[in-house]
């Protein structure tokens, strides 16, 4: 743990406390496949100032059924990072793999069809088609993947409807509140049943309350569901539902925060590295 | 995700854009509309025009016409007499030969009709030249005092088969009135931008305008020769022989003859002119339009890329979009057209013919993709990252 403060940044160090916080089957000697993993992963950016290093050898594991917070202050490499998890930016270095496929190796072809498979999104602001009502844009995901059947519909109802959408099926998002395209960016982020679901603030546009329902349901269906989440959040308060909160600082992960007590701290505290 | 697959996804997301913003892409289908009907009637204005230069000549059953020597094949210009038409007559691959006279009268109407000024062309009966009827009779005899009339001299000075008409010309000093009846009726036949009345050419010489020393005169001489061949792809080589054996003339195709009436080469470029400037003013219409709407959806492209939606599908969506805009907008213009069309009196030189119109209609679709060609390369070019300010 020491070596984490010390800026020393290597995987092992959230290994470790996972390991001792939560009996990690790493140290139990169990083989684990990690829906998740980023190996010593860079992102060098050149500018007129030199190279700027957003990422520096940040690695990381999330298994199925894991929600993670990555939160740090501003320019600490958060979005940078969660822009390569998701294959929408290449690292300058480094390995990702989700389930198991490298996506540093892959094409662009091969990128974008390992989004549309394998990985949902839910965005700051912007999220929905606005020319598609919230069903129409719930059941995208399941057009583009060629598994819109009866049953794919059916699913995206019920979906809509646990989340609280039940009346505005067949809203515009224009015709919506902001929490609740927010909640139909979250159907859309699930309903094709990904390996990681990826959130980039999604509660930025919320007010306090609205913003615990949001994460809170995303939380259960992430469990429930055994996908493996991560959030991007400044809000430390939206940490209350996550599994392990990583913490960034200057391209580099300096702390990991596992179990409710150490997140507890974490909020009450506003213990930012 | 296999080519049906990405058709009917990116099918999907473009009506379905269109449908939810129909009042918008539909003001834009209206200013297509708007386009198409100016470049239709541009066209039909051109082929009128055209027509009314060429219409008899085109429809000729020959495929010479010989002219006076140096006459620049301006038919005004050219005198021919009889002797000639003997000539032409006689050279190998010839079939048939009429002498041609062109002037112009005046056709005085009955009622409250505007007095007609008409072609006056002399033809010579049972040759080439004389045109076919589609009500009534062809001419009798060489001398008859009949005239035959085109379908626009009918429609105007509401004449038809079995009436007699007056014609009002000037012959020396004098205005004198010739009676003659009207023994059939041929299709259009413009000549010089003016409804036609046929007549044999020996009548036509005697009714005729004439100058003072013409008058009581008979002299006929005629303006051009017009001339049938034997087989009609030996065209270069009897035009040769004609050359080679008849005395001071020169001869053209009806392609040349076309090309050489007077005004009608620039009156033309000047209306295709026109016609093509519409359509660069619809390239630029469209690609403004299509543009802007990529510039304002960025986030949403964004968005969907992320998501996993291909370039090849964006672009397709959006090529989909042009294209439908587009056909609607040609469709209400061709519509629009039509409807228009169908007010207009015969007077106005407007003629909607199947294959310009056919043409000026498939350049207007053209432009739609083409305008868009520059907002379809911005939309490929949209970075998910930049666009959803994920960018560092």
């Amino acid at each position: 743990m020491m070596n984490v403060m010390n800026g020393v940044n290597e995987v092992n160090l959230w290994s470790a406390a996972t390991a001792v916080d939560q009996g990690n089957p790493v140290e139990s000697g169990v083989e684990t496949t990690y829906a998740l993993e980023a190996k010593s992963v860079f992102k060098t950016y050149a500018s007129d100032q030199g190279p700027i290093q957003a990422v520096a050898g940040v690695s990381l594991q999330v298994g199925a059924g894991e929600y993670v917070a990555l939160v740090g202050p501003s320019g600490s490499g958060k979005t940078t990072l969660l822009s390569m998890l998701a294959a929408l930016l290449q690292p300058t270095s480094g390995q990702i793999l989700l389930d198991g496929q490298d996506l540093v190796k892959m094409n662009d072809r091969r990128r974008v069809a390992l989004r549309r498979e394998k990985i949902g999104f839910t965005f700051q602001a912007n999220n929905l088609i606005p020319y598609l009502t919230a069903v129409e844009n719930v059941e995208l995901m399941l057009r583009l993947n060629g598994r819109l059947d009866q049953a794919g519909k059916q699913r995206a109802r019920e979906l809509l409807a646990r989340l609280g959408l039940g009346e505005r099926m067949n809203s515009l998002p224009s015709q919506m509140s902001g929490g609740q395209q927010q909640r139909v960016a979250i159907a859309r982020a699930l309903i094709h049943n990904p390996s990681l679901v990826l959130a980039d603030e999604p509660t930025a546009s919320l007010d306090t309350g609205r913003a615990y329902q949001v994460v809170e349901t995303f939380a259960e269906l992430i469990h429930e569901q055994k996908h493996a989440g991560i959030m991007v959040t400044h809000d430390l308060r939206m940490c209350e539902f996550v599994d392990r909160v990583l913490q960034m600082q200057d391209g580099k992960l300096v702390r990991v925060d596992t179990g409710s007590v150490e997140i507890r701290q974490l909020i009450s505290g506003g213990r930012h590295p | 995700m296999n080519i049906f697959e990405s058709v009917t996804i990116s099918s999907y997301l473009a009506v379905k854009e269109i449908w939810r913003s129909r009042g918008r892409f539909f003001l834009v289908s209206l200013v297509i509309a708007l386009i198409t009907l100016l470049v239709l009637f541009i066209a039909a204005l051109g082929e009128g025009l055209g027509n009314g230069n060429r219409e008899y000549i085109s429809r000729l059953n020959a495929q010479l016409i010989v002219y006076q020597a140096k006459s620049d094949l301006l038919i005004q210009a050219s005198r021919l007499s009889r002797d000639r038409l003997n000539a032409i007559r006689r050279v190998e691959g010839v079939a048939d030969a009429g002498m041609l006279g062109t002037a112009n009268a005046t056709l005085a109407v009955d009622g409250n009709l505007q007095p007609l000024k008409v072609a006056l062309l002399g033809v010579e009966p049972g040759h080439t030249g004389e045109p076919p009827v589609i009500a009534g009779r062809q001419f009798s005899t060489a001398n008859a005092r009949e005239v035959i009339i085109d379908r626009n001299t009918a429609l105007r000075s509401r004449l038809s088969v079995d009436d007699t008409l007056t014609l009002r010309v000037t012959q020396g000093t004098d205005d004198r009135f010739y009676d003659l009846r009207v023994v059939g009726v041929t299709s259009s036949q413009q000549y010089s931008l003016q409804p036609s009345i046929f007549t044999p050419f020996n009548n036509w010489d005697r009714v005729r305008p004439k100058s003072e020393a013409e008058v009581d005169v008979s002299n006929p001489v005629a303006n051009v020769i017009l001339v049938r061949l034997v087989d009609p792809a030996q065209v270069e080589a009897v035009s040769r022989r004609l050359v080679s054996q008849v005395n001071r003339i020169e001869t053209a195709t009806l392609s040349a003859a076309i090309e050489a009436l007077p005004g009608y080469t620039a009156q033309q470029s000047t209306l295709n002119t026109q016609g093509g400037f519409s359509l660069f003013i619809g390239v630029l219409v469209i690609g403004g339009f299509f543009q802007i709407q990529i510039l304002q959806k960025v986030a949403q492209i964004g968005v969907l890329k992320a998501i996993g939606v291909g370039n090849p599908l964006v672009a397709a969506a959006a090529v989909l979009q042009i294209v439908i805009t587009t056909v609607v907008g040609v469709a209400i213009g061709s519509l629009l057209t039509f409807l228009f069309s169908l007010t207009f009196p015969p007077t106005i030189p407007i003629v909607f013919n199947g294959t310009t119109s056919t043409i000026a209609v498939a350049a207007l679709l053209l432009i739609g993709p083409l305008g868009g060609l520059v907002s379809i390369r911005y939309a490929v070019r949209i970075e998910p990252l930049k666009a959803l300010g994920l960018a560092s």
